[in-house]
């Protein structure tokens, strides 16, 4: 249960600096936020791994673990180089 | 490998993606804050290879192959005018692997102990997926995320084919909201159902189900020019599924990341309703509302909108000390971004002082305009937000408005009772002359006359957007 409440509490406190992080982003670059902290969000591929990886008893799990790891992959690949495209036009002046 | 050591390294990526969106706070940092972010991922990707529980690399390997092949032809094809679809898709991806994993970790527990499981059902104790309140927060949030990750899956797929024009038509449930309400309730009981007796496999069979219906139905009604709504929040729940999946392992860095990707999204949902002036549930459920005495296309223009050529409408521009572009979702559809910027190029080279006004919900996504622009070479420092920018409208003598409608409708200020009341516009109308390029005078996505049209000091350009650009850019560049 303690580990329960850590985890609420790293959730809760997240989701407070979050909004301190974000609200500093000018409009300018909301649109390389939103493919930025889409491939941020391809940190579920950690889990992903665990379950395409696991010793499972049936290969369902291990099926949807390689569906999982696709899509993550895609989402953090995707994300990142098309952010890194559109900040790097940013850049130049 | 060490538990402690993984989630120390877990603690650094969690770190680097703070930083990471830290950077962005700045265009010059931005570039090297992605840097911070990506090398964040990657170092728990590679400490997470190394955990024990992984036995067989062959499924691994084939689906990063398989999702990094795919992943950087989209991130290197897509055009810049085709970002929102391509960050629709993410997040539907994003939403998909949430599902995924919530599934595998169910079938892998649930699936492990079959005859225990049906013999014990229902009795205290027999939850596969601990005892007591643990157990119970472990399914609840194997339930939450499959809802969650189902109905941004084919949700985000929807408004992906929006963009993409593939859907064309806004219809959605015949109960509107109604029908949406009892998905969703269904889709929860069938969660709290599997929560009470944790066997019951097809009670989470059942919760996706239900779930990837509701995401399909909730975008459908859902039209076009709300799509910036509709794509942040999508994106949103992208972020909130995957801290629920960081709930389900108790996983610290998928919590994190997860919640800062959730507020980040809605932080931007509220940011686009405001500058819409409507609630979200009004973007989601409601039609715009048909408000008061509606005023005819006709009483507004009959015989008052003036219409110039590229010569005339260039005429006005040689003179000009300051003039400001307007942009609108119609120059993305034209691919205008490097004509307008060679336009300005031109203007600036004659001594005119150019700034282009951006709306916040200009195109079809949060900063869609600002990346075409960017995209076109245009400094950043030349994209004005909307609250700087009004205020000098009226030292600006010629404002150029492009496949721009209602994000500069003057009712949004002046006519009470209008749909439109209220919302925030760029005050265009206050700038010397008013030149307008669109196709023609037909309505922007609200279905209103824009007066900006008839007023005394503003001329139409008709016609392609970007040719219209060009044309008028050539004659500048004669005189």
């Amino acid at each position: 249960m303690e580990i329960l409440v850590l985890l609420l509490a790293l959730f809760v406190l997240s989701l407070f600096l979050g909004v301190e992080l974000i609200t500093k982003v000018p409009p300018t670059l909301h649109t390389p936020l939103m493919s930025g902290t889409n491939a941020i969000s391809g940190i579920t591929l950690v889990g992903a791994l665990l379950a395409a990886g696991s010793d499972a008893s049936s290969s369902l799990v291990n099926f949807l673990g390689f569906l999982a790891v696709t899509l993550a992959t895609l989402n953090v690949v995707g994300g990142y180089l098309v952010t890194n495209r559109m900040l790097a036009m940013f850049k130049r002046k | 490998m060490n538990a402690t050591f993984v989630n120390l390294i877990y603690l650094v990526s969690a770190v680097l993606f703070i930083l990471g969106i830290k950077g962005l706070s700045k265009p010059k940092t931005a570039v090297r804050g992605n840097l911070l972010s990506a090398t964040g991922m990657l170092l728990a990707v590679i400490v997470t290879l190394l955990d024990k529980s992984i036995v067989g690399y062959s499924w691994i390997i084939a689906g990063v192959l398989l999702g990094s092949v795919i992943g950087a032809t989209m991130a290197i094809k897509v055009k810049m005018t085709s970002m929102p679809q391509m960050v629709a898709l993410l997040n539907g991806f994003g939403g998909g692997a949430s599902l995924a994993i919530a599934l595998a970790e169910y079938s892998g527990k649930a699936g492990s102990v079959p005859e225990v499981m049906s013999a014990l059902a229902g009795k205290v104790g027999a939850n596969p997926f601990g005892s007591g309140p643990e157990g119970f927060i472990a399914i609840l949030s194997i339930g939450l995320t499959v809802v969650i990750g189902a109905v941004t899956l084919t949700g985000s797929l929807v408004a992906f084919g929006k963009l993409q024009e593939l859907i064309k038509k806004d219809r959605g449930l015949p109960g509107g909201p109604i029908g949406n309400g009892i998905l969703l309730l269904a889709a929860l009981a069938s969660v709290m159902t599997l929560c009470a007796d944790p066997s019951q496999t097809s009670m989470i069979v059942l919760a996706t189900a239900i779930a990837l219906l509701l995401g399909l139905s909730l975008v459908m009604p859902i039209g076009g020019a709300d799509m910036p709504v509709v794509i942040a929040l999508l994106n949103s729940y992208s972020g909130i599924a995957a801290a629920l999946a960081g709930f389900i392992l108790g996983n610290t860095v998928l919590i994190v990341a997860g919640s800062l990707v959730g507020t980040s999204g809605l932080i931007l949902t509220k940011i686009m309703c405001v500058a819409m002036n409507r609630s979200l549930a009004n973007v989601l459920f409601g039609k715009m509302a048909a408000g008061g005495e509606s005023i005819s296309a006709d009483e507004v223009y009959e015989g008052k909108v003036k219409s110039c050529g590229a010569e005339e409408a260039s005429m006005m521009l040689e003179s000009a000390k300051r003039v400001v572009i307007v942009p609108g979702f119609g120059m993305a559809m034209a691919q205008a971004q490097h004509a307008v910027r060679e336009l300005a190029d031109v203007m600036e080279a004659r001594g005119t002082d150019v700034e282009f006004g951006i709306h916040p919900v200009a195109g079809r996504m949060p900063g869609h305009m600002n990346v075409l622009l960017a995209e076109a070479e245009v400094p950043y420092d030349k994209l004005v937000e909307m609250d700087r920018i009004n205020p000098t409208f009226e030292d600006t003598d010629v404002a150029i408005v492009i496949g721009a409608n209602d994000v500069c409708n003057p009712m949004a200020r002046e006519s009470e009772g209008s749909p439109i009341y209220g919302m925030p516009i760029l005050n265009v109308d206050k700038a010397k002359t008013v030149i307008v390029i669109k196709r023609s005078l037909s309505p922007g996505f609200a279905g209103l006359p824009n007066p900006l049209f008839a007023m005394d000091h503003t001329y139409m350009v008709y016609g392609d957007g970007k040719k219209a650009v060009i044309d008028i850019t050539a004659a500048l560049d004669q005189a």
